[in-house]
């Protein structure tokens, strides 16, 4: 196994981006990326991706990116795993390179989603659930995680406010992010009186759809000073798969392969959750934020809400989340954001967050999750010291 | 259109009956239906379980922007179900106002309309749950 490592990043703002179809948002990353890596040519691409099938009618990405992108006749395929497609592809670009197979590798993550609207959308997002047994019942992505949370609040007694701080901080650094698609602090009373999209999420706890593209290129450790001084360190690539529905699950308000794969993450990486600078997890809704802080490692089982509570969640704070946004106010393209978690990560541990950066980031992690919890890929990244 | 008759028609012992099954080796009892009993990854044929279509409310919400062809109901109230044997099943409850649904609260199957795909489409039926009848 060869040590693999990020030498070029790059996306677009997340936003509605009525002039640029998926082509041309998945060119303007990959492009930036490989501008910023310097490189001309690459052995492989790997596409993360959901819903370009359902909602721009065109499957088969991994060759029309390459071509679009002057890249013809390389190896390219498109990767599929619902909201976690962009972390999938980065793990199947690490594979690629850790194994020795290809050494410069490229992984993309892009979603057209508003060249379709309402019903449409709301059903191509609900096919990351279980066809038969849940989406049949008229369920969709937002009633599932309303139900995690309706049974959330109820077993640890919270209200829909001691949720409020996982929102209001993700705000609050989206503002210091220029390719946030919401830049404006929002305030607690803002989050009370937002109104319900399906009782108990409101319009506040949900993370917005939108476009965007996000592109990282990966290499041997090894060869990596050959491209750039500002080399970042995989020090851990892991994937966990639970069962697709939530009905199914052990207990439904356990993220058992955030568990899973957090676990393996730090044993590949030889750390624990206390020495993690920052964290950029999948906050799609605020009670996946507390889901995910307590299946990882950094609160205790239904205390999630309580670092938000304390301030510990915030850029100063014991583990500072979604830095740059989170998928709350950068927004939340979905076969995109796994790949922009891991852009931002880059930008943290290179010191090159801005009004957002964490002080002294060595460490930091990235999880992305697919569906209500059924696919979970955690990495740790780490800057290295040439 | 067509082909997705036997999609749904291949589900009907578990739509319109709650026909589960039981492992025989570890006695888990399973709704829905599967292959390998996800206990005991037994791979042994599954005999069917009868489920008595009892339970109560585990979690529930209502849903107010339904995708495709659910619109003429909304807004409804999806919901789990803890049924008394054990698994938790998605469905949405009926005959019941949204407002009085409560987490504990009992209720039953029914068989009703799932979902309409316009005037010559397929109307697809199946279970619900609403309050069970108290009996004083």
């Amino acid at each position: 196994m060869r040590d693999v490592s990020i030498i070029g990043i790059g996306q677009t703002p997340v936003g509605e981006h009525w002039d640029r179809s998926l082509r041309h948002l998945a060119y303007d990353a990959l492009a930036a990326a490989m501008k910023d890596a310097n490189i001309e040519w690459a052995d492989a691409l790997y596409v993360g991706n959901m819903l370009s099938g359902e909602i721009s009618g065109q499957a088969h990405l991994g060759p029309l990116i390459a071509d679009f992108a002057g890249l013809r006749g390389i190896e390219a395929v498109k990767v599929e795993a619902a909201c976690a497609s962009a972390a999938a592809a980065l793990r199947q670009a690490y594979i690629g390179v850790a194994s020795g197979l290809q050494d410069i590798v490229i992984a993309l993550g892009v979603e057209k989603m508003t060249d379709d609207v309402g019903s449409q959308l709301t059903a191509g997002l609900a096919s990351a659930a279980d066809a038969d047994y849940e989406v049949i019942h008229g369920i969709t992505f937002v009633a599932l995680n309303a139900l995690i949370m309706q049974r959330y609040m109820y077993q640890y007694q919270l209200k829909r406010e001691d949720f409020a701080g996982f929102a209001i901080n993700a705000h609050a650094n989206g503002a210091g992010n220029p390719n946030a698609m919401f830049q404006q602090p929002i305030r607690k009373e803002d989050f009370i009186r937002s109104h319900m999209v399906a009782d108990p999420i409101g319009l506040l706890d949900a993370s917005p759809m939108a476009d965007g593209a996000a592109a990282v290129i990966l290499c041997p450790t090894e060869q990596a000073r050959d491209f750039t001084e500002n080399a970042i360190r995989i020090k851990a690539s892991a994937v966990a798969t639970d069962s697709l529905s939530v009905h199914d699950r052990r207990d439904p308000l356990w993220l058992q392969a955030a568990e899973d794969s957090a676990r393996k993450a730090y044993r590949q990486a030889g750390v624990g959750p206390q020495d993690i600078d920052f964290f950029e997890l999948h906050d799609a809704f605020t009670v996946m934020s507390a889901l995910s802080l307590e299946a990882s490692g950094f609160a205790e089982r239904g205390k999630g809400t309580w670092l938000a509570r304390d301030g510990e969640i915030c850029l100063e704070g014991r583990i500072p989340i979604t830095t740059r946004g989170g998928l709350k106010a950068r927004g939340h393209p979905v076969g995109a954001t796994g790949l922009y978690q891991v852009v931002e990560a880059v930008q943290q541990l290179r010191g090159e967050a801005g009004p957002n950066q964490v002080a002294n980031a060595r460490l930091g992690m990235t999880q992305n999750i697919g569906g209500s919890g059924a696919t979970i890929i955690t990495h740790i990244f780490e800057r290295l010291d040439l | 259109m067509t082909t997705e008759i036997a999609r749904h028609w291949r589900l009907k012992s578990q739509r319109y009956r709650l026909v589960g099954e039981v492992c025989p080796k570890c006695n888990n009892k399973m709704f829905p239906p599967r292959d390998v009993c996800p206990e005991c990854a037994d791979h042994s044929p599954q005999p069917a379980y009868q489920f008595s279509g009892r339970g109560e409310v585990y979690s529930y919400t209502t849903v107010h922007n339904p995708p495709e062809g659910y619109q003429e109901m909304a807004p409804y109230t999806v919901a789990l179900i803890k049924l008394e044997e054990g698994p938790l099943v998605t469905a949405q409850l009926t005959d019941v106002a949204n407002e009085d649904v409560k987490i504990g609260l009992p209720v039953e199957m029914v068989t009703r309309k799932l979902k309409t795909q316009g005037e010559e489409g397929l109307i697809v039926y199946g279970y619900k749950f609403r309050p069970q009848f108290t009996t004083a």
